[in-house]
């Protein structure tokens, strides 16, 4: 007995010291010369957890756990080797795995101990095994959609809205039932198989532009319900780590949001191909100048500041390698060439500059929108490659455009502009963009890879 | 509802605000390593199905709880992995001291 009682303490310190672990991993985190002692500190913090849960009195059976931490860390190794292109689809898949766990362990929980589940508690357990169940479906739906395996598009249709509240109504309904009585046993699979098909419902309208959003409050979900399992098995550990996932989604979501000018609902229940219709009927025949990949590297050997603005296009058209030659060409000459970020810029938050990072682009060449809008007018090139919608002053002066209020990248403010671009045909949300119909813009009409490769070989071609 | 739960609402609401402040520094360049980071802690959910395991009071919860451990563990493998892969590359063009 006394034995028990000793180990109980040991577990728990060691939990209370892979709490600070996991939080000092967070802080270390905020600037890139300390980042990676944070990734240490949460590894020590999670083989002291395990570890420490190892010591458990009531563990009687060791063989299985081995087992399936082996095969747990079997599947891990190729998902943490992906490409970094594939970090979307593998953090949307990663919520789903981590949402999976969470259902299955406040399943076991349920019928473990009903009907002698106090009523607090109940509620707890159905606010884990409703959030974990939505995050699960929802974040294999953004992963199908981002790996392409699901039609990217948006899919609305009449009703949308009022079908998916009735689904998390009956979730909920079911689970203030289950409080009541806890006993009735035969109602919980409902409240997992609700929200599993709400979670499909939930991503269906969502298009491509408005991932980042959407990862972000599943990552928020994910965590939330992690802290609810928590409560459930009255483990401060996991409070504390889904408290922390939870607000780290939450703030990721709120700069989505904010970057896009669009509320959590707007974003969730307002799809955004709804609005496309009358933005494209008032069409009227405008026209561009286009350059060849000779004119436009003349322009930017002739500059001295220019910034590259990046967007999903260049992942799609995997262009960041090409785009770091053009970056070495340029700053061999003399060239100032700085890249502008927009939060919104990929499929998730931060996605450029992961990208760019790959591609050796030093990471303090890369500079957030706030900090670079104020200086377009001083710059001489503004070279957009593979974004639209970030770029289009249609946001800040056109009140009927779907994006207006959106902050934006003022590239339209920059001497010259030169956009690549495969043809003229509207970007992914069909926004028209009157950026490529200004006096300073040229139009590189390629495939963003090839097209800087070719400016890339002018440059080396003029040097000689 | 008992001393227990009331004790769980305090951690959960300090551990909210250390995580607003500590995350709202976090620099833009590094969200996504953020959020790859975040997924693998949270994946600590892993001690709960780890003991359900171990415990094996029931079939139902002891299948279950192996599933979980495997779901759990990728994710802790993977994403210490994969955000280590990503600052790796985080580079700056200022000499760095050795």
């Amino acid at each position: 007995m006394t034995d028990f009682a000793g180990n109980q303490q040991i577990i728990e310190i060691v939990y209370l010291i892979a709490s600070v672990l996991f939080i000092l991993s967070l802080k270390w985190l905020s600037a890139p010369s300390t980042a990676r002692h944070g990734v240490l500190a949460g590894e020590i913090g999670m083989v002291l957890a395990i570890g420490g849960t190892l010591l458990h009195h009531g563990i009687v059976d060791y063989k299985w756990i081995v087992i399936a931490l082996v095969i747990g860390s079997g599947i891990g190794v190729p998902l943490g080797l992906v490409q970094m292109t594939a970090v979307p689809q593998r953090t949307a898949l990663s919520h789903a795995f981590g949402a999976f766990c969470v259902t299955l362990v406040g399943t076991a929980e349920f019928y473990l101990r009903t009907p002698n589940v106090p009523h607090f508690m109940m509620a707890v357990l159905s606010m884990e095994v409703i959030l974990a169940s939505l995050t699960f479906t929802g974040s294999l739906m953004a992963a199908g959609k981002l790996q392409e395996v699901l039609p990217q598009r948006p899919i609305t249709y009449k009703g949308q809205n009022f079908v998916n509240l009735f689904f998390l109504a009956i979730a909920i309904a079911v689970a203030i039932y289950l409080v009541v009585h806890p006993g009735a046993k035969q109602l919980f699979p409902l409240m997992i198989v609700v929200p599993l098909i709400f979670g499909v419902l939930m991503i269906v309208p969502i298009g491509g532009a408005d991932m980042p959003t959407v990862i972000s409050l599943l990552n928020s979900y994910a965590g939330l319900s992690a802290a609810a399992m928590g409560f459930v098995l009255n483990s401060k550990l996991l409070i504390i780590a889904g408290a922390l996932d939870g607000s780290s989604g939450f703030i990721l979501s709120v700069i989505m949001s904010k970057a896009m000018n669009r509320s959590f609902t707007n974003v969730l229940f307002g799809a955004f191909g709804q609005v496309q219709a009358a933005a494209a009927a008032g069409k009227e025949e405008k026209t561009v100048r286009s350059a060849t990949a000779e004119e436009a590297a003349g322009i930017l050997a002739a500059a001295n500041k220019v910034v590259i603005v990046p967007g999903y296009g260049m992942a799609v058209a995997q262009a960041q390698h090409k785009v770091r030659e053009l970056y070495d060409a340029l700053t061999k000459r003399g060239v100032d060439v700085r890249f502008a970020i927009h939060p919104v810029a990929g499929r998730m938050p931060g996605h450029m500059n992961v990208l760019l990072a790959e591609a050796d682009i030093p990471y303090d060449r890369l500079i957030e929108m706030d900090d670079i809008n104020g200086d377009f007018p001083q710059t001489d090139v503004a070279l957009v490659i593979g974004a639209n919608d970030v770029t289009n002053p249609a946001a800040r002066t056109d009140q009927s455009s779907p994006i207006f209020g959106m902050p934006i990248l003022d590239v339209d403010k920059a001497r010259t502009v030169m956009v690549i671009k495969r043809s003229m045909n509207p970007g992914f949300a069909g926004i028209d963009n009157p950026l490529y119909y200004l006096d300073r813009t040229l139009m590189l009409f390629g495939d963003a890879k090839s097209f800087v490769n070719n400016i890339v070989r002018e440059l080396a071609g003029n040097s000689h | 509802m008992n001393s227990a739960l009331i004790d769980g609402l305090f951690v959960f609401m300090l551990a909210a605000f250390i995580g607003f402040e500590v995350i709202k520094r976090v620099s833009p360049l590094l969200h996504t390593p953020l959020m790859s980071l975040t997924n693998a802690l949270d994946a600590i959910a892993v001690v709960g199905a780890i003991v359900l395991v171990g415990e094996h009071k029931s079939n139902l919860s002891f299948i279950l709880g192996v599933l979980a451990v495997i779901a759990a563990t990728s994710n802790v493998v993977g994403g210490f992995l994969i955000t280590d892969r990503m600052l790796k590359m985080f580079k700056s063009s200022r000499p760095t001291k050795p």
